[in-house]
């Protein structure tokens, strides 16, 4: 072992990890860690907050355009939003990948509803049952899609229509939500004006309540992005628009002492 | 009728035609009458309940699915059954996954689907039942006939069974007044339809059933008392 014999070299170090084999880091439980973590544990490139706001005759539900890696702002550029149908359409923080995963599936079931040529479309409610049903089970198998997605959506019958679900099956509806710092934060800002103004708003309302909302997370959030994309969605249809920036004052910055 | 291409599913015959599922759909032919009406907010199943004895009860021949979706057939019982129990057990987990009522033509769709297999398994043999779905959902009402070929045909108004052609062609000679008709109307046509039916004597509480489903109205089968009132507004 020590020397290796005449024709196969000693061994280079002792105590060390092996090439090819899975380290075991100090500290780490042997046996499991020779195994490859075959369930969720740790989000890797995320989103932050997810807003979601009804108004008379539609929802409209928005979400920056940053996928963080860590506190790294990686990826500055990339949709967290989903426009599912012309009656729904999602938003996720959390995972990115997994938000990816769902936006697959999803995507998926959309196509073949369309081989079945017969006009039917998700509504809001389905797609919101749906997700729930998806997430609970992973979390139920300790596995889950690391994910807080907002539902949003418009139909005829039901009318305005927002609901949450997250990684842990929770789902509720409300008439404003946030995921992330926004519950925090934002959540706060779209209640007052969204019962000061007797509990409804108007298309316009509802942008610049969100516009107002995603200025304070990018100051306030350490890991918010500086241009957001909307999805609204009306009796008309579903538009997601292109990513809108987030004008900022930073005069105040000259008044402050400690940097 | 015999010849030598009909004693498996499996065998095409110099024609192009498939004996055995074409038999199938003779079953169906000698199944008592059921006959359908849809509207644009209602769709009306009535039923000819054969007695098989005198000492038995009438013959069940509308069944629910779900709050939104009922079927009359004709044909043999215990395949009914089964597809019956496959229909539910769609809408149930259609509830139980997205919170909606199962859209109807996706259903028949799936049915479709599941019936084609045996006619195209060695072994197998085609299910020797004809279903009127009716139906209503987001989309509005549905009216869907089913064959032991697996083939569905949406339509206006449909009867299948023994001396159905007779309802058939009263509802041809009606079809234009169904789609605006009202509800009571529509179930009147229905049981006049079914009544064309009959080789002998008249609808009574027992020999008939009925079932609407509609606009804000859940699928609900008349059946016995319940029905007189109806039968006797037959024109």
């Amino acid at each position: 072992m020590a020397d290796g014999g005449q024709f196969s070299a000693a061994p280079f170090w002792q105590n060390g990890p092996s090439p090819g084999q899975f380290y075991n880091t100090p500290g780490t439980n042997l046996a499991s860690s020779q195994l490859p973590r075959t369930y969720t544990q740790q989000p890797i490139v995320t989103g932050t907050s997810v807003l979601g706001v009804t108004f008379t005759g539609g929802v409209v539900i928005a979400a920056d355009t940053l996928g963080s890696y860590g506190s790294l702002a990686r990826f500055r550029d990339i949709s967290r939003l989903l426009k599912v149908n012309e009656k729904v359409a999602i938003g996720a923080s959390g995972d990115y990948a997994d938000f990816q995963f769902i936006r697959d599936i999803i995507n998926q079931k959309v196509l073949d509803g369309k081989c079945l040529n017969d006009n039917y479309c998700y509504s809001p409610v389905a797609i919101h049952t749906w997700l729930t049903r998806i997430l609970y089970n992973r979390r139920t198998k300790i596995n889950p899609l690391w994910n807080n997605i907002i539902v949003g959506g418009y139909d005829e019958n039901e009318g305005s229509y927002l609901g949450y679900v997250d990684k842990l099956g929770v789902a509720y509806q409300a008439p404003t939500i946030a995921t992330g710092y926004g519950s925090y934060i934002a959540q706060p800002l779209l209640r007052q004006s969204y019962e000061s103004n007797n509990n409804n708003f108007t298309e316009e309302q509802a942008l610049s309540a969100i516009e107002r909302c995603m200025r304070v997370l990018l100051y306030r959030d350490g890991r918010s992005g500086n241009q957001y994309e909307v999805a609204i969605i009306t009796k008309d249809g579903c538009q997601v628009t292109s990513p809108k920036p987030i004008s900022t004052n930073w005069d105040i910055a000259e008044y402050v002492k400690y940097v | 009728f015999r010849n030598q291409y009909d004693s498996d599913v499996t065998v095409w015959s110099p024609q192009g035609r498939l004996y055995q599922v074409e038999y199938a759909m003779e079953a169906v032919k000698q199944g008592a009458a059921v006959v359908g009406i849809k509207s644009r907010t209602h769709v009306v199943l009535a039923a000819f309940k054969r007695a098989t004895d005198d000492l038995a009860a009438n013959q069940k021949k509308v069944l629910a699915i779900d709050d939104h979706i009922g079927v009359g057939f004709s044909g043999l019982t215990a395949d009914a059954q089964v597809l019956t129990k496959f229909l539910r057990t769609e809408c149930l987990n259609s509830k139980y996954a997205y919170n909606t009522p199962h859209s109807v033509t996706r259903l028949i769709a799936a049915l479709g689907a599941k019936m084609q297999i045996c006619t195209q398994v060695y072994g197998r043999r085609p299910f020797g039942v004809g279903f009127l779905v009716a139906g209503f959902d987001e989309t509005g009402s549905h009216l869907i006939q089913t064959c032991p070929s697996s083939n569905y045909y949406d339509c206006k108004a449909m009867a299948i069974g023994a001396r159905s052609q007779s309802a058939r062609t009263y509802m041809e000679r009606k079809l234009e007044e169904f789609e605006d008709c009202d509800r009571n109307k529509l179930i009147t046509h229905g049981l006049t339809a079914l009544r064309e039916c009959l080789s002998d004597g008249d609808l009574d509480t027992k020999n008939c059933s009925m079932a609407v489903v509609g606009k804000g109205e859940n699928f609900q089968i008349y059946d016995g008392d319940a029905i007189a009132s109806f039968i006797s507004f037959t024109l």
